[in-house]
């Protein structure tokens, strides 16, 4: 098949801040020719070789292998070797605002100080915790069955897409993010681990799992097809399995459902806020007499039975697989 | 064109939280000449969080769900984000994991029932676009809505993963620049408002365990469609509406700003142009009044 290369007009939206000089960020504007052989990368060298000599960007590899490329692309985060200028005109058009992962951290342009990213990925122990012989006399196998349990997490490139997409890390400083949770089931699904309290970290309320607010942010845009929020999920489910997962709000929520099921097949939505919260529920009264007014809120005798509700008592009882 | 017909996956709030998304879904398929089957037998999809205690009764849950839109040989479509996902991600892991679903269905065998895999499934939002047409639409608005600023509000568990938007939909929709809303909005002759918030989370699933993060995603969502200077909005997820509507008053606190807009259901939207009446759609049913009508 015929290889031909097309080119077209784009328009840059360059973010320029520079934390020793500048008060504020400003954005700098270029119209380029641009081909469909090229990857953004190579716009942040044009950039830098034929406009502006100042201009700063992290990469290394260009491979997408280092992970030091990353910025925002008219919002979405995208590994700069990785992501074609074609798709990247396909999805937003011809006018693109290239931005560093977090404006709040920039330092140089695309520069950021990724210390938070960093700092969290320590705080997950990110190695295997085991008593190593020094001298073994042969070598400590995984076998290919046990090493598919990492689901491919070991694949992370620490390029920090993802922690920089999700909206939790943006408004609470103590969330993990995506990728140290990644990090966390990496390490807990290696047969070789033995850590007692990696699972117990991310096992805190504020910092931990259970404040992920599942919207797939993380899965969407991580070069690497790591799909964090379906380790994060893992997580969940390895902590009430190991009989980890402390009682509190979060965890009675996920447990609720099953009582729920089981009385009536759809939800007593009431019934679960009352069992996730406890006393605490009585926050709640507000909003709640609000909605009640408004007919938002039946009477127990009107909540509604799934028909047949037989089989599935049945199925719950049979198909549970889980103990709180 | 011949007579539309699916199986209606409800959901729980559709049953109570939002009755008026249940009063208005109807108004609008009998106006469509849509004809929904109601699945009275299915339960909850588990709503994102059943999982994370117990994958397996999830999945077998589901499946069972998606068994009874197999019994009636109809394309299942739902109204909630949250269950389309839920669902909508079941069916893809039986599909693609033979073991896993023969192990679901020797649950299912033990009330009688199977998973095959035969039924569609999708959000009666895209049943609406990719099937009916907004063309379609168009020529039956009865009450443009061209006075009002719209802001769509999308919600996560339509637009991501697009891995299931590219399976499920004939025209997938892109987690970045969703069009769905904006179009059905331009179809009801209304004007879409674009700002950045439109495609992000709204918080709902995090309520309980982190009320600030869900309080300050809130507060962002509604803020931002109050700059693009949106009258209302409109979302196809009664989660978010939820979300949306009813705690605008803990959002405000979370981010130092007065914020409330009414927020419609997408097929209060589509039945308001389609001329349904206030009480067809259960606008009385809002907290943030729906005051415009
Ligand atoms: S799914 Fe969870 S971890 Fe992933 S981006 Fe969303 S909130 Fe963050
Ligand atoms: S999980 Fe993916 S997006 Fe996140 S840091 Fe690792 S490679 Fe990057
Ligand atoms: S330069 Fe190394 S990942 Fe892009």
């Amino acid at each position: 098949m015929e290889h031909t290369i097309t080119t077209q007009k784009v328009k840059f939206k360059v973010f320029r801040f520079n934390a020793e000089e500048d008060y504020l960020p400003y954005y700098d504007d270029y119209e380029m020719e641009v081909t469909s052989e090229e990857v953004v990368l190579d716009i942040l060298n044009r950039i830098k070789w034929d406009h502006d000599g100042s201009f700063s960007y992290r990469r290394s590899c260009r491979h997408g292998i280092c992970g030091a490329c990353a910025i925002k692309v008219n919002g979405r985060s995208t590994l700069a070797c990785k992501e074609s200028m074609n798709d990247m005109v396909e999805l937003f058009g011809n006018e693109l605002v290239l931005e560093p992962l977090s404006k709040k951290r920039a330092i140089k342009d695309m520069v950021i100080d990724k210390a938070d990213f960093w700092d969290k990925h320590a705080a997950v122990t990110p190695y295997v915790v085991t008593d190593v012989d020094e001298a073994p006399e042969i070598e400590n196998l995984v076998s290919p069955h046990d090493a598919e349990a990492l689901d491919e997490a070991d694949l992370c490139i620490q390029c920090g897409a993802c922690h920089y997409a999700c909206p939790v890390v943006e408004v609470n400083d103590d969330f993990f993010g995506p990728a140290a949770f990644a990090a966390a089931y990496r390490f807990e699904a290696d047969v070789r681990d033995e850590s007692e309290s990696r699972l117990m970290d991310v096992n805190q309320m504020g910092q931990g799992v259970w404040d992920c607010v599942k919207c797939f942010e993380c899965k969407e845009v991580c070069p690497k097809e790591i799909d964090p929020i379906g380790k994060i999920t893992k997580l969940h489910q390895k902590l009430f399995q190991e009989g980890k997962a402390e009682s509190n709000v979060a965890t009675r929520h996920a447990v609720g459902f099953i009582h729920s099921i089981a009385k009536r097949g759809v939800l007593d939505e009431g019934g679960l806020v009352l069992y996730s919260e406890g006393p605490a529920i009585v926050k709640h009264l507000p909003v709640a007499f609000k909605m009640f007014t408004k007919g938002k809120i039946p009477m127990p005798w009107q909540l509604p039975k799934s028909d047949n509700m037989d089989e599935i008592k049945t199925l719950v009882k049979s198909s549970t697989t889980a103990k709180f | 064109m011949e007579k539309l017909r699916y199986a209606l996956f409800t959901g729980c709030t559709a049953k109570q939280s939002t009755p008026e998304q249940m009063m208005s879904t109807l108004a609008v398929a009998d106006k469509l000449g849509i004809e929904l089957v109601e699945l009275t037998e299915a339960s909850c999809c588990g709503a994102s969080h059943l999982q994370d205690y117990d994958e397996f009764l999830s999945l077998v849950l589901n499946a069972r769900n998606i068994a009874y839109a197999e019994k009636h040989g109809l394309t299942m479509v739902t109204i909630c984000n949250t269950c389309q996902l839920n669902t909508a991600m079941t069916k893809h892991k039986l599909d693609n994991n033979s073991e896993l679903k023969a192990k679901v269905n020797e649950k299912l065998a033990e009330v009688g029932l199977e998973y095959k895999g035969t039924s569609q499934i999708t959000h009666f939002l895209y049943a609406i676009i990719d099937d009916f047409g907004l063309d379609k639409i168009k020529e039956m608005v009865v009450t443009p809505l061209s006075q009002f600023n719209i802001a769509p509000f999308y919600g996560c568990h339509n637009i991501r993963p697009s891995e299931l938007q590219n399976e499920t939909h004939k025209t997938p929709e892109s987690a970045y620049r969703p069009t769905s809303l904006d179009d059905l909005i331009i179809a009801c002759g209304g004007q879409n408002v674009d700002y950045e918030e439109k495609n992000k989370c709204c918080g709902f699933h995090v309520e309980l365990q982190a009320p600030k993060t869900a309080a300050i995603l809130t507060g962002n969502a509604i803020a931002g469609a109050m700059d693009g200077d949106a009258d209302w909005m409109v979302t196809p997820c009664p989660l978010c509406h939820l979300k949306l509507d009813t705690q605008t008053h803990h959002a405000s606190e979370a981010i130092g700003r007065e914020v409330q807009l009414p927020v419609l259901h997408m097929q209060q939207m589509l039945g308001l142009a389609l001329g349904c009446t206030p009480a067809e759609l259960g606008l009385k049913h809002h907290v943030a009044k729906v005051d415009f009508v």
